[in-house]
């Protein structure tokens, strides 16, 4: 006899379609930000499932730095083809050369935080009401409290004292003209059921999160790649290095791991053995304890 | 991990200093969920502020401004798995604004963990908790006795307040309850048994958890399926193809079905069921799919597909217990935007029948003015009809929000009595 009940994956797979089926019927003009990142790759898969024999009513829109690994945008670009839908790429370079942010500089600057004001621009700029993006509660403990229709004022700032009450799967969508809405599909889901669903799927990711062979520096505590962004410190040898990657980020600050995890079930192991968060090789987060609680109420991802 | 593992969603409701952090930090520290670089933090700041060994508690410290102020503000979500099951935690805090936040995380959870300091017994605080729960219609309690380490693992004192809860809840609408005696700070009866209290002979915490019976929490009678978005590819092979995108609420829906359309009336059979690519034969609550019908009828968001034998009442006027959810009170005859499933219509309060005082559960007929953390047995009236179901015998189908039309704010959450 068939069991009439759903596995945690099954669940949370329908908990995501059912939210962005939601978004598309409440928004006129949601987009989904894609990094390149698996979460995001995630977010694509379910699109598709959510929408098909249809297309996903939604362009991707990549907030791009420019330090990019070459993999993720040759990734990003293929997606793109494969699913025929739009792309709109929000750039931090333009946004250095209008003048609208100005970089950091210093040992460990990044593009990190100039990220918020080309994405609200984008935002503005393309009249987005909805952004659907990968962020999990799990991550990080400002996300906690994230709710799947996340309120942003006419500044694009997050008040997590002012967020909606969201009860049974009733959700309310309505903003002013100016404000918008993030979107978070995939809330409920951990790092691990991330990567069982990835595998169980067989989801394409980029070939960074396999282990390979690259030069890469130790800084901060993680294998820094060599690129073309990072200046070297006296001190620092570049060393050749069998790493993988648990997130992307920006080249100059996502640092990888030492790995001979290759396939996805050997991640999968990987992962399920772990003793460090995800973000623990972000320089990102390490700027003290609530580097992205406020980044986040500037209107961060 | 196994192919069934199911996912339960609890919620935790305690008050101020009963160890509801300690025994979060307890759960996700024995079931080994917390990372290496977050139990660094931790060990750094309990040692900063003094503490011996590790606060568990600062595990679910939350954000900047509720740390300076030592509360917690909001719903937070926590997750842990064992080789079992995957849980989400709906931690929700346990002063003033307790209603507006357990009725949140309580809405979607199959259990609730209700904490009592052992050395105070039940307070004005447990019954609340124990109300709002009973209220949402939450499956299954968990009653758990707490710093029993304090109170000498007394069998006697456990077995005063069991007695005492079971005396006051006997009013309630609860299904399913069991206590257990344990001390979160030490471990006792948490994951694994205590040494201490031989006396007791039931299952650990979480051993209760992996195991409570949860796959008929959802209603598999009365198939609801309501519409949230019409599928309508328009490419080649697709031409004319209408699928009818939306979550299962309730029931089983089977290729060949025969089906009424709401509020049109109009019948057909369903002909295909999709989840996402793959077609299957037969769909049940909360599956997510999309179906395609035999006749081409005009249906849109909002209406709802289910069997001729088994329809909702389609009404106008209803009563649901409501709750107040915003610091602006209710306006006497104002108009809100209502929300059931994905219809949404207008809405005004017709009546206030009576409020509850949830801390002795007394009906008070002559205050009308509904204010935050309100409960209140209301009249509502609609603009059109709704295809309701009452809350007790379907969560989905039995609940509304209030939208503000002039806030856009959601104001009120209700159950259809």
């Amino acid at each position: 006899m068939q069991k009439f009940y759903l596995n945690y994956l099954d669940e949370l797979e329908s908990e995501a379609i059912f939210i962005l089926r939601e978004v598309a019927a409440q928004f006129q003009n949601p987009v989904l930000l894609f990094s390149g990142g698996k979460d995001s790759i995630v977010l694509t898969h379910l699109a598709k499932k959510a929408f098909y024999p249809a297309k996903m009513p939604f362009a991707l829109m990549h907030v791009d730095t420019g330090h990019n690994f070459p993999e993720t945008i040759n990734f990003r670009d293929q997606l793109v083809s494969a699913f025929g839908v739009n792309l709109i790429v929000a750039s931090v370079q333009q946004s250095i050369d209008t003048g609208r942010v100005t970089e950091e500089r210093g040992k460990n600057a990044t593009r990190n935080a100039l990220q918020t004001t080309t994405l609200l621009d984008a935002i503005e700029a393309n009249k987005v009401d909805c952004a659907i993006g990968g962020g999990r509660r799990d991550e990080e403990k400002a996300r906690a409290k994230e709710r799947f229709f996340s309120h942003r004022d006419d500044f694009g700032q997050w008040n997590p004292k002012n967020q909606r009450p969201e009860l049974w799967n009733l959700l309310n969508g309505k903003c002013f003209d100016g404000e918008h809405f993030r979107a978070f599909p995939i809330s409920n889901w951990t790092e691990m059921d991330v990567w069982n669903y990835i595998l169980r799927e067989n989801i394409q990711i980029p070939s960074l999160y396999f282990a390979h062979e690259r030069e890469v520096v130790w800084r901060n505590d993680s294998w820094i790649p060599i690129s073309d962004y990072l200046k070297l410190e006296p001190d620092e040898t570049i060393q050749k290095k069998k790493i993988r990657f648990r997130t992307l980020g920006d080249i100059t600050i996502t640092g990888g791991i030492e790995s001979d995890a290759d396939t996805l079930e050997k991640i999968v192991d990987e992962v399920a053995t772990m003793r460090q968060t995800e973000r623990g090789n972000r320089a990102d987060d390490k700027r003290g304890d609530t580097a992205m609680e406020d980044r986040k109420k500037q209107g961060y991802f | 991990m196994l192919e069934s593992n199911q996912l339960l969603r609890f919620t935790t409701a305690g008050s101020v200093d009963d160890g509801k952090s300690t025994l979060i930090g307890r759960l996700l520290y024995d079931s080994k969920s917390i990372f290496e670089d977050q139990l660094a933090s931790v060990e750094a700041t309990s040692k900063r502020r003094g503490h011996e060994g590790i606060d568990l508690a600062l595990f679910t410290d939350g954000l900047k401004d509720e740390r300076e102020q030592g509360i917690t503000i909001d719903v937070a979500y926590r997750y842990f798995t064992t080789p079992k099951r995957k849980f989400i935690i709906a931690d929700t805090p346990g002063h003033i604004q307790y209603t507006r936040n357990m009725v949140t995380g309580a809405s979607t959870a199959n259990a609730a963990l209700i904490l009592i300091d052992s050395r105070h017994g039940v307070i004005e605080q447990t019954k609340r908790h124990a109300f709002i729960a009973s209220l949402l219609q939450i499956p299954h309690m968990i009653v758990c006795i707490n710093k029993m380490d304090l109170v000498d693992y007394s069998e006697d004192t456990y077995n005063k307040i069991v007695a005492h809860f079971e005396e006051f809840s006997s009013k309630l609408d609860i299904k399913d309850v069991r206590f257990i005696p344990i001390s979160a700070l030490n471990g006792d009866n948490v994951v694994n048994r205590s040494k201490n209290m031989d006396w007791y002979q039931g299952s650990p915490l979480l051993h209760t958890l992996e195991t409570l019976h949860i796959s008929s929490d959802i209603n598999k009678i009365d198939a609801r399926f309501s519409v949230q978005t019409v599928l309508r590819p328009q490419s080649e092979g697709f031409l004319d193809y209408r699928g009818y995108a939306g979550r299962i609420s309730s029931g089983i829906y089977r290729v060949g079905d025969e089906v009424t359309v709401l509020p049109s009336g109009f019948s057909s059979k369903i002909t295909s069921i999709n989840a996402g690519e793959i077609e299957i034969q037969e769909a049940f609550a909360p599956m997510s799919v999309s179906m395609t019908l035999n006749d081409d009828i005009d249906i849109s968001r909002g209406d709802m597909i289910v069997k001729p034998n088994n329809q909702p009442v389609m009404i106008q006027e209803f009563d649901v217990m409501l709750c107040w959810l915003h610091d602006q009170s209710a306006k006497p005859r104002a108009k809100y935007t209502i929300r059931h499933t994905s219809n949404e219509k207008k809405a005004l309060i017709k009546e206030v029948v009576y409020q509850i005082d949830i801390d002795t559960y007394a009906r008070n007929t002559e205050n009308k003015e509904l204010t935050m953390n309100a409960i209140a047995r209301v009249t509502l009236k609609t603009t059109r009809p709704l295809m309701l179901d009452s809350y007790r015998d379907n969560r989905m189908t039995g609940s509304i929000i209030l939208i503000d039309e002039n806030t856009l704010e959601t104001v009120a959450a209700g159950m259809v009595v």
